[in-house]
């Protein structure tokens, strides 16, 4: 039966499809939707795990147990789980494990591009890259069959346009994976100096092996068009070439590392002029120019994604860029009308504190007119960065804030703390528990009390967990965030002791709790001063009607969170009765 | 043939759900179909576009410039964010609903009413239609996206039967009729 996928839902069906065990994963976009898919398979055992570094050691238990395993994360995921799979590459697998890793070339949704196609060559394993859901399913689904027999993580490397996706794809019934009986191999899996040497002679050999498979007939296979032009390239950048230019000969890379370098020689030779076109790093370029193979060096940016009309620039020796009209009122995600960080972000700006910030929904307490975050690195990182600016600087404590979500705080923040209370740290934290994974979709997390498919399972209690770790009780606030002027005072006291404090939000993420949502407030125009208080909330349900001069609100966007009224001097806001 | 399909809006108008049905329509009419998305974060009120594209084989997922057949916006201004994809040969269907972006919500910007005038003038045919009032003719706004989805089967060459079968399959069972009854409004306009 043919059906249309997105990529993610197809990386999903792989694992389903070549009889797959176990799926772990954190969220992460554009790579969140193939762990929420494969919840659906009620074959397979599924989870979020609290981070990726987790997620890839439970697929290796996994493997280790005898069950095919697989963990799928965003690009900078793969760095919090590089420590693992970097070692995992020498323990090999039992049962086959596959890593997704999905990287977003433009950064629609992420702090950095970086090209995952590093990690196979660093890590020395075999990497896949899709250009569709069809060759998603289908490189999935021989990722487990080439990560027995050549005893290797596989990684397969995908993309926003790849995940992100929907395609024509056939398809197959669940197989029975091989059995295996859970592995005890001490020279194998106990990487001790002794043994890990020996087992890098193992990896040296099987990449000559895996180069031997990428030579062959099964991948990366050319087609002769017009002999003028040879075309290296991958994923789904061969789709904008064979669009961009149809006539030229292509060689598609289906396995990105290890490269057929015979293969691509004997391509080079076919055509008059070879090219590489490739998004992000020049990987291929450099590889295949390192092997001595003479291509046509096109000139191009390092950042972005292609496109066909980026690709034929490319071929045309042109400048190739789309400029956003910039006079058109810009329209960025904001936070939602009703979200709990709304409070607290005005609190800070109130303030005036420094903030470093973390990696979630309340990014946005960036932008207008909150502006309420000062620095924004990777997932954790604000603790961190609050210990070390209190370190380097003698009175920053009392003037900055650290703010985390429960979800990243989790994630790789709960270390940062402990490091901030073992050193005698000053810096305040604030956990914005809204109880959900919020900007990747809202997915449930440890704080949650509920597992992936909704069943109930332990709730974190964030307050004793700060106590075990030794912040002091008294230093430890809940404070609701719809209450500026409590978070104003408790910001004020805990940034002024000289001991780490823990400032813990108690209200939830809209999505994550229904109930919270009540019936919409309205501005009674002739009370409106229009003194626009309520509208430096950034409140999206709060507008301004500039021939009246007054604010008013959509009530078909607000929540009834009730923020505004706290701001309006002339009570002028109202709630609908019914 | 060759149909390429653009459809933007701004995030929490459901565009998914019309897009799923186009495809689901243009695979069971035998073709090939790509659908890309762009839907920002989880949030509501960012900007969000969705590329379909039609035909015997299809490559990009993405549409090249100046070669969209159809713009679909499910708001009044958010076509003028991709203007390299339309020319005078594209067709616009348009929901005249307005959205406020942040800065024209607080005042500090103009809503480009001007330039949305203007630039229509481009497009080879407009259908224009307040898609939450002719849904709130049958009671509810919910199924704006439905009377869009009506026009535009209207202006592509696949049967009316098929939409209504891809609407029968995708819809929540106790939403059908409902949604039928949109998509018949869209479709007759």
């Amino acid at each position: 039966m043919k059906k249309v996928l997105s990529g993610n839902e197809a990386f999903a069906r792989a694992a389903f499809e070549a009889g797959a065990g176990v799926v772990s994963s954190y969220p992460g976009t554009p790579s969140t939707e193939i762990t929420e898919h494969a919840a659906h398979y009620k074959e397979l055992y599924t989870e979020w795990a609290t981070n990726e570094k987790v997620a890839m050691e439970v697929a290796i238990g996994a493997s280790l147990g005898g069950k095919r395993a697989m963990t799928c994360m965003k690009h900078v995921g793969l760095n919090v789980a590089s420590d693992p799979i970097m070692t995992l590459s020498y323990t090999g697998v039992n049962a086959g494990l596959v890593a997704v890793v999905a990287d977003d070339p433009n950064m629609y949704s992420s702090q950095n591009e970086q090209d995952s196609r590093h990690y196979a060559r660093f890590g020395k394993m075999p990497m896949f890259e899709p250009a569709d859901s069809a060759e998603a399913k289908r490189f999935t689904k021989e990722a487990f069959d080439l990560s027995e027999e050549f005893c290797t993580p596989v990684l397969v490397r995908s993309c926003t346009r790849v995940s992100h996706t929907q395609t024509v794809v056939e398809l197959e019934d669940r197989a029975e994976a091989p059995h295996f009986e859970p592995e005890n191999n001490i020279p194998k899996w106990v990487m001790i100096p002794a043994n890990a040497r020996k087992r890098h002679r193992i990896v040296e050999n099987r990449l000559l092996e895996l180069q031997e498979l990428a030579e062959g007939d099964k991948y990366n296979n050319y087609v002769i068009r017009d002999k003028s032009v040879g075309v290296i390239c991958a994923g789904v950048t061969y789709n904008y070439v064979r669009e961009a230019n149809p006539e030229a000969s292509t060689l598609k890379l289906d396995m990105v590392w290890p490269l057929p370098m015979e293969k691509i020689k004997k391509f080079s030779k076919l055509v008059d002029k070879l090219y590489v076109v490739e998004e992000l790093d020049p990987f291929f370029e450099t590889e295949i120019t390192a092997a001595g193979i003479a291509i046509e060096h096109i000139d191009r940016s390092l950042c972005g994604e292609l496109s066909v009309d980026a690709v034929r620039a490319l071929f045309n020796s042109e400048e190739y860029e789309v400029e956003p009209d910039m006079s058109l009122p810009f329209r960025p995600p904001s936070m939602c009308p009703g979200c709990s960080h709304r409070g607290i972000f005005y609190a800070i700006n109130r303030l005036k504190l420094f903030v470093t910030g973390d990696i979630g929904c309340y990014t946005l307490g960036l932008l207008p007119p909150l502006k309420a975050i000062n620095t924004t690195v990777c997932m954790g990182a604000s603790i961190g960065m609050a210990h070390g600016l209190d370190k380097a600087s003698e009175n920053m404590s009392e003037k900055s804030v650290a703010v985390i979500g429960d979800s990243t705080f989790l994630h790789t923040g709960i270390n940062s703390l402990i490091n901030t209370v073992y050193n005698n740290g000053h810096s305040t934290v604030i956990i914005l528990d809204n109880g959900i994974t919020g900007m990747t979709g809202h997915q449930p997390n440890a704080g949650t009390g509920c597992d992936i498919h909704g069943a109930p399972t332990v709730k974190i209690d964030y307050v004793n967990l700060c106590k075990s770790i030794g912040v002091k009780p008294e230093n430890i606030r809940v404070t609701d965030p719809f209450d500026i002027a409590a978070c104003m005072e408790v910001l004020k006291e805990e940034t002024s002791k000289k001991e780490p404090s823990v400032i813990i939000t108690n209200k939830p993420c809209i999505f994550a709790d229904r109930s919270v949502v009540d019936k919409p407030y309205f501005i009674h125009e002739d009370k409106c001063s229009g003194c626009r208080i309520c509208t430096r909330l950034g409140c999206p349900a709060i507008l301004w009607k500039e021939e009246d001069r007054v604010a008013y609100i959509d009530e078909n966007l607000c929540t009834g969170c009730h923020l505004c009224i706290k701001v309006c001097k002339f009570g002028a806001i109202e709630q609908r009765s019914k | 043939m060759k149909l390429d399909i653009l459809m933007v809006g701004v995030g929490g108008q459901g565009t998914v759900l019309s897009s799923n049905i186009v495809c689901d329509v243009a695979l069971a009419n035998g073709f090939d179909v790509k659908k890309s998305e762009i839907h920002g974060m989880a949030q509501r009120g960012g900007s969000v576009v969705t590329h379909i594209r039609v035909g015997e084989e299809v490559f990009s997922p993405t549409i090249p410039e100046k070669s969209a057949d159809i713009v679909v916006s499910f708001e009044r201004m958010e076509f003028l964010r991709y203007d390299e994809y339309y020319g005078k040969e594209t067709t616009l269907i348009l929901n005249t609903q307005v959205i406020a972006p942040p800065t024209v919500a607080d005042g500090s910007a103009q809503y480009p009413d001007e330039k949305v005038a203007q630039t229509k003038k481009i497009f080879s045919k407009v259908y224009e239609t307040d898609a939450i009032s002719k849904a709130m003719e049958i009671g509810n706004p919910k199924v704006a996206g439905m009377v869009i989805l009506g026009i535009l089967a209207k202006a592509v060459p696949f049967k009316k039967e098929a939409w209504e079968q891809a609407i029968k399959d995708r819809v929540p069972p106790k939403t059908i009729d409902l949604n039928l009854k949109a998509f018949d409004i869209g479709y007759n306009i």
